[in-house]
């Protein structure tokens, strides 16, 4: 029985959430292989071969996969599970926008379901996943020969280094020819990454304008050494790109502490930050619901609170 | 040019669901009931497309109990053109409903199908990526910006690092994010006219698609509460305490 996980990379290291996932993969049993679908991919292969627990690292690197096409990576996915004769028993990745994107596809084409979103392994074929924004927790049981997860990195810990897995190359599958990329306008920041930070510094509509949000917000990021966030009202309000948006239909994030600042606390914002240790907000409004799940509150203008805050940091 | 959009009977956003007491499922007895947000967006979407010329039909499809009617004159009242339900009391999951999403493609030939990017009652984020592969078409999911044109779509994709842009040919199905735009409010008269448009009833054995659950939900729980914190008066306070009870500065 072997566990597929798929890596998400950009070719020179594996993300974070690749990590997350193995731990995951880990729980079921079974050898872990992590397959590796890149351009120029070796850097990331190499990483991957070093990750605690993994037996083997599959590399498919070709130039079909430069974009990282759902219907290239899927299919490349669906050829290996193809070719195993089915010793795959489960494919993994993590529930980023790039799991997301892909793995329904190779679900679809295997004829099975996709378990989304898992929180906790019960066993090789029983997942707990959240429902309703995180709501309710339902314990679902696969009756497909194979199982295809994505897989909340929140909720596992990331895997260590000390593996020596051996690397196998693969040949890749051919271009669909569906799809092409135009471009990316990657956000860049010094911060680190919203689902890897220790502290969160997240800001909603109360921040009133873009200006206002990285005026008031940035110094105190910059003394916590945190990452920057964002309700759903200030994303669509333009203070900042998407990517910064955590919530249920955003990032999913559990920091040591996450500072809600001007945030009311919709449901579908806790849905993204409830699991975080340790939860502050600092809002105007006593009535705020975001204060139902704070562990500190303070009611006051976030325009006053927070400066105070970043000197006494 | 034909669009196909499906839309999903879901619990309103505004509401806080409860779990049943014998951890069967979630309470949506007397609980109000609306269009899933995400495939308001993508029925907009579509009537844009219309009222831009570069689509001349909008097809709403909804799959579940007969109260989805509901929904597809939701739909119609945005400015769908007619709609189809198929109609069936069982518990539907995401592969099911893009195997009969893709009976229904065969059978209508969208150029374009627009899904909501997930359904927020389930939270699974499948069923476009699903029906996608089952036709052998392209993808792009979580769209924030769509422009459509002779045999291509460009489409801008919401992605963990910020934005991408993808060029694909058409057909294919493209899922909606929160920001492609903002649903128009249905008027009065076109709630009135969308209960005069066409709307066609099939059952999954019509469409010839074996709808049987593959997951079995076990039990269904209430997460863990988080325990009640505390207010502070100010900001020295509230470092004293992240500093020396919560330690976490
Ligand atoms: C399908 C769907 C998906 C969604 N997904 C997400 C998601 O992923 N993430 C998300 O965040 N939202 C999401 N939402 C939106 C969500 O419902 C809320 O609308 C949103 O979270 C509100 O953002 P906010 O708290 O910043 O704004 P508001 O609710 O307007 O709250 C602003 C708060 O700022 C406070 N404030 C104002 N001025 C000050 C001041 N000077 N000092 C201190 N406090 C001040 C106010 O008291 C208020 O509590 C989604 C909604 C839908 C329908």
């Amino acid at each position: 029985m072997t566990v597929l996980v798929i890596a998400e990379h950009d070719n020179a290291s594996l993300k974070g959430a690749t990590l997350n996932t193995v731990t995951a993969a880990a729980k079921l049993g079974g050898d872990i292989a992590v397959l590796v679908v890149g351009t120029g991919a070796g850097a990331a292969a190499e990483a991957a071969s070093r990750v605690a627990g993994v037996s083997k690292v599959l590399v498919a690197d070709s130039a079909v996969f430069a974009d990282q096409s759902a219907e290239n990576v899927a299919a490349q996915i669906l050829a290996v599970v193809g070719a195993s004769a089915g010793s795959i028993s489960h494919v993994l990745a993590p529930a980023t926008t790039f799991g997301k994107n892909v793995l329904p596809r190779v679900a679809a084409l295997l004829d099975v379901a996709q378990i989304s979103e898992i929180v906790a392994v019960e066993s090789a074929d029983t997942f707990v996943r959240p429902i309703y924004a995180g709501n309710a927790l339902a314990t679902v049981k696969s009756a497909d020969p194979v199982k295809v997860v994505t897989v909340r990195t929140t909720a596992f810990e990331a895997a260590g280094e000390g593996g020596s897995a051996a690397v196998e190359q693969l040949s890749a599958v051919a271009d669909s020819g569906l799809s092409k990329l135009l471009g990316r306008e990657l956000t860049k920041s010094a911060r680190p990454e919203l689902g890897a930070a220790k502290i969160i510094v997240s800001g909603g509509r109360g921040m009133g304008s873009g200006e206002n949000y990285h005026a008031v917000l940035e110094p105190l990021a910059d003394k916590l050494g945190a990452a920057l966030g964002a309700s759903r009202a200030a994303v669509d309000a333009g203070y900042v790109p998407n990517d910064y948006q955590v919530g249920q239909t955003g990032k999913i994030v559990a920091p040591q502490l996450y500072l809600a600042v001007g945030i009311s606390g919709a449901i579908q914002h806790l849905a993204g930050m409830k699991d975080s240790k340790v939860i502050v907000a600092i809002n105007k409004d006593p009535e705020a619901p975001i204060f139902q799940v704070a562990d500190y509150g303070l009611v006051a203008d976030l325009f006053e609170a927070v400066p105070q805050l970043a000197a006494a940091v | 040019m034909k669009i196909l959009v499906p839309v999903k009977r879901v619990v309103d956003y505004n509401v806080k669901v409860r779990v049943k007491s014998d951890g069967t499922g979630v309470d949506i007895a007397n609980v109000k009931m609306s269009m899933n947000p995400f495939d308001e967006i993508a029925v907009e979407e579509a009537v844009r497309l219309k009222e831009a010329g570069v689509a001349t039909e909008v097809v709403a499809v909804s799959c579940g109990v007969g109260a989805c009617q509901e929904t597809l004159r939701t739909a119609m009242a945005i400015g769908a053109d007619r709609g189809i339900l198929v109609e069936t009391d069982a518990e539907l999951q995401p592969l099911a409903v893009a195997k009969l999403l893709k009976a229904l493609c065969d059978k209508e030939q969208p150029q374009v199908v627009i899904c909501g990017k997930q359904a927020i009652d389930d939270d699974a984020n499948q069923t476009g990526q699903m029906l996608s592969a089952l036709m052998g078409w392209p993808q792009a999911t979580f769209a924030s910006k769509v422009a459509v044109s002779a045999g291509k779509a460009t489409v801008t994709r919401e992605i963990d690092g910020g934005l991408e842009t993808l060029e694909i040919a058409l057909p294919a199905v493209v899922t909606t994010d929160l920001r492609l735009n903002e649903p128009r409010y249905a008027t009065l008269p076109n709630i009135m006219k969308a209960k005069k448009k066409p709307l066609e009833t099939v059952k999954p054995a019509d469409l010839g698609v074996d709808v049987a659950p593959r997951l079995t939900t076990l039990k269904v729980v209430e997460p863990p509460k988080r325990s009640a914190g505390v207010m502070v008066a100010d900001v020295t306070q509230l470092v004293d305490k992240l500093k020396n009870e919560a330690k976490v500065l």
